[in-house]
């Protein structure tokens, strides 16, 4: 199997030619298959006429068979580390009766018609966990009509019922008569085969390789130094050039003395921006000798003297108001005043910052013709349409080339970096690669948004919730991101995990109040909405509990006859943690269970706290039902990964700002879980035929309440602010 | 002036301040991207080569420094023992998820199994810890080299 174009030296300036030649043909709506649920809609690629392709078959956007036999799997989602360049490939050869060794992988070039993501409106986007789900039907559908197509072509090559043939590894077999004929040989018949109006989807008891833990088809060249990030392309000619941007946001480059930059060997130009300065050098090293020695005078705007605090005491006054109503279940004043006891709390959550691995970085050559941009990004079509409006140029004047991303996260779905890399690049002849400092990385990232939550309810004589109450502020991402699908004050992804709980509550209301914090740009994380939403409502469940006296799982369990999946998985989790045996002393067990991105998902973490209030997770207990498996090692590798992701938030994870500057700068003062803090993570799938739901980022929601309920029970103090403060976990002496 | 440098067994020539990070020589001069920067810092370890079979941040290391020394990466790995055993750990294991830091993971895990044959939990986190992964494949890594020291086979 070979990763085309994704690995060195193949990498670089040459475009991926069928790819593009694949995208250049006008395509419609294929006819519904056979197979169900809500994907049926979707608008899928294909070939108006015939499915010739310049040098085979190429009966839609995602498969090209050459005549040489070569099969080319163009991937519409991209590879960030969550597997997709697997899980896409194993979707399309189950179909396809392809073996995952056969097939070739190119990045689709940015083309929103072909490639965009039904799931996120159409934007062609890698988000939101959602990669399976959008082509769990269409890409199938794909396969199977390539299958279908070549095995048409078999039948007529030796005029026999094409009901009499069949199609493996590549080939279509005549059992009858002992005949095969290889893919690549019908390539040309087969494109020549009318595009049928419907297949028939195969039944899960016959698929090969979905639900079969298949090897990662990009982890040779991740292990051998060879895998092309967007980092590491290397253009002929191309220059490195490192920034610094205003350190306040919104503030511009009043004056700049560069002679000593100019100095240092290896520097080759300075570029001044309106709220930036870009040294340009023979390599990073002389980049950053220059950036160290500008001499930049700011003029810090309106957002000067702006501390978090501030943001804070906003958002904290906006809860005394009412919001837009996301839920409203029953009348919950009602219960409320009716409820035995009551319980109420206010939770925060803080500004976080995604630190990839890879820093953020451009590569940019403008023309006065044209305009070629290599990237690692999520959103592949504004990362073109932006580089078009940056340079006056037309959209099909510029070329994007996609490349494997180390670490997406959310920051990736923003074109930020591009944009400045083309306003940089303009000023320079030739190829120039952008590459942040780590420092530069960490003040100038979008950040998951500051929340600020107002949450009460009303319990039985038994204990039991009647009434549950939750007014939450903040900003919202989708809002800016993506403006039709904010309506009447509400998105998607901000009430996610807030609206629709797993529990049967009678009476329920939720509010939102968007509130965008000034001089701070705020994105999607890993998570996003429910990061925020399932620690709210999952440790106020945990409060619950405590003030019915009850054992968080068994308080829970009462509450989800309703909905047996997440009853399972609870139940599943609590087992093989074995909830209930005796810890030591200030050692806990915590429990979270929900529902987010179509998985249910319940974690039970134990914690141990020293008596100077350090927090050590020892143990995390997964079970997840995401319905149907693709790959079960991928669902076991996204948990075990968000788990660390969201422990690293609860324990760590805070960007603040101070004279409106962002305090942290590196690794250091924005610290991520380390080897020796990572805990055992057991994950356990349950067998499900369901509709697949989402894996990359449900882990990392769950663990944050599991860590903070943990240390309740461990300690008894009750934790409603992140990160968490061990001050107060100190024990008393 | 130029400075001469061995790299996997070969002199490469450079004409950069002698107080350049090796990282950006061999990125950046020699076109060797397969070790990755990270943070600059010495915090995070994605940018770990060989110096001498030791695992050293060539992020903060100045290539006048390592002028008579043998310098390793990820490159030629694969060519030691230990790194050949680390790399089909990884590989069995799956490892990896985004990829960026492995390079780096792997280097510091080489050169432990290289001079531990037989690394207990507490070795693997004083050699690991200076390696950050923010795809969190930590459980992996530990198992993968405890794979490779098991493939060791018994007192090493």
């Amino acid at each position: 199997m070979i990763l085309n174009h994704l690995t060195s030296p193949a990498a670089g300036p040459g475009r991926s030619p069928s790819a593009n030649d694949f995208s250049r043909r006008s395509f419609l709506q294929a006819g519904a298959a056979a197979g169900g649920g809500l994907l049926l809609s979707l608008r899928l690629p294909f070939a108006t006429g015939d499915a010739e392709a310049a040098d085979g078959f190429a009966p839609n956007a995602f498969i090209g068979i050459g005549r040489d036999g070569q099969i080319v799997l163009t991937m519409p989602y991209v590879e960030m580390g969550q597997g997709t360049y697997t899980s896409i490939p194993m979707l399309i050869a189950e179909e396809l009766e392809v073996d995952l060794k056969q097939v070739k992988l190119e990045h689709a070039p940015p083309n929103e018609k072909l490639y965009g993501n039904p799931l996120l409106g159409g934007v062609q986007a890698t988000g939101n966990s959602n990669a399976i789900r959008a082509a769990w039907q269409p890409l199938r559908q794909a396969g199977a009509i390539a299958r279908t197509m070549l095995v048409s072509a078999a039948a007529k090559r030796w005029n026999v019922d094409p009901a009499s043939c069949r199609a493996q590894s590549g080939e279509v077999l005549h059992p009858p008569t002992g005949r095969s004929i290889t893919y690549g040989k019908l390539a040309a018949d087969a494109a020549r085969v009318p595009i049928p109006k419907g297949v028939v989807l195969k039944r899960a008891e016959d698929f090969k390789l979905i639900g079969t833990p298949a090897k990662r088809l990009d982890t040779p060249s991740k292990v051998n130094g060879t895998a092309v990030y967007g980092i590491d392309v290397r253009p002929p000619g191309v220059k490195i050039a490192t920034l610094a941007q205003s350190p306040v946001f919104g503030g511009r480059v009043k004056r700049v003395d560069d002679s000593a930059a100019k100095a240092v060997k290896g520097v080759r130009q300075i570029v001044r921006l309106d709220d930036a300065v870009a040294v340009v050098a023979d390599h990073m090293g002389a980049a950053k000798k220059g950036l160290a020695a500008l001499v930049i005078e700011w003029d810090d705007g309106p957002h000067a003297k702006l501390d978090t605090d501030d943001i804070v005491s906003e958002l904290e006054t906006a809860t005394l108001n009412s919001g837009a109503v996301a839920q409203n279940i029953g009348n919950t004043d009602k219960a409320m005043a009716s409820a035995v006891t009551k319980v109420e709390a206010t939770y925060q959550v803080p500004f976080l910052a995604h630190a990839t691995m890879e820093p953020m970085n451009c590569t940019v050559h403008v023309r006065k013709d044209g305009c070629e941009v290599w990237v690692g990004n999520q959103v592949l079509a504004r990362a073109q349409a932006t580089a078009a409006k940056t340079t006056g140029l037309p959209l099909d004047k510029v070329v994007v080339h996609n490349h494997l991303i180390g670490g997406g996260f959310g920051r990736r779905l923003e074109i930020d970096g591009v944009t400045r890399a083309v306003e940089i690049a303009k000023h320079v002849d030739g190829p120039v690669k952008v590459v942040w400092t780590r420092e530069e990385d960490i003040q100038h990232d979008m950040y998951r948004p500051y929340w600020f939550d107002r949450i009460s309810a009303g319990l039985d004589e038994k204990g039991m919730p009647v009434a549950w109450n939750h007014r939450f502020a903040g900003s919202s991402v989708i809002a800016r991101w993506a403006p039709p699908l904010f309506n009447n004050g509400l998105d998607p992804d901000t009430t996610d995990g807030a609206i629709d709980l797993v529990y049967a509550l009678p009476n329920m209301h939720v509010e939102y109040l968007r509130v965008e914090p000034p001089g701070i740009p705020t994105a999607f994380w890993r998570s996003v909405g429910p990061s925020h939403n399932v620690f709210v409502t999952e440790s106020f469940m945990d409060e619950l509990a405590a003030a019915a006296k009850q054992d968080p799982v068994a308080y829970r369990l009462v509450l989800l006859d309703k909905t047996p999946r997440a009853k399972a998985v609870l139940a599943l989790a609590a087992e093989k943690a074995g909830w209930g045996q005796p810890l030591p002393q200030r050692v806990g067990r915590g429990v979270s269970v929900q529902f987010v991105f179509a998985t249910y998902l319940a974690q039970v973490a134990e914690v141990e706290v020293s008596k100077d209030g350090a927090v050590r997770v020892r143990r995390v207990v997964c079970a997840v039902d995401c319905g149907t498996v693709v790959n079960p090692d991928t669902v076991r590798a996204q948990i075990q990964s968000a788990v660390m992701f969201g422990i690293t938030a609860a324990l760590y994870g805070k960007i603040t700002l101070k004279d409106g500057r962002v305090e942290q700068t590196n690794f250091d003062t924005y610290q991520i879980l380390r080897m020796n803090e990572a805990p055992a993570v057991e994950v356990h799938v349950v067998q499900s035929s369901e509709l697949p739901g989402g894996m990359g980022e449900a882990g990392t929601s769950a663990i944050v309440p599991a860590v903070t309920n943990a240390i309740f029970a461990a300690t008894g103090k009750r934790l409603r602010k992140l990160p968490i403060d061990t001050a107060v976990l100190k024990q008393s002496a | 002036m130029p400075t001469t440098i061995k790299v996997n067994g070969v002199d490469r020539t450079v004409d950069v301040d002698s107080d350049t990070a090796l990282l950006w020589v061999l990125r950046d001069v020699l076109g060797m991207t397969g070790t990755k920067f990270g943070c600059g810092m010495a915090l995070c370890g994605a940018c770990t080569v060989h110096v001498d079979g030791v695992a050293t941040r060539s992020c903060i290391t100045p290539i006048d420094s390592v002028s008579a020394s043998e310098i390793t990466t990820i490159e030629a790995i694969g060519a030691t023992a230990a790194g050949a055993k680390i790399q089909k750990a990884w590989l069995d294991r799956e490892v990896v998820q985004c990829g960026y830091c492995q390079s780096g993971q792997i280097m510091s895990a080489s050169a432990l199994l290289a001079s531990n044959p037989h690394p207990t939990d507490s070795d693997i986190d004083d050699a690991m810890s200076g390696n950050i992964c923010r795809c969190g494949t930590y459980v992996r890594i530990r198992e993968a080299i405890k794979q490779a020291a098991q493939s060791n086979g018994q007192g090493g």
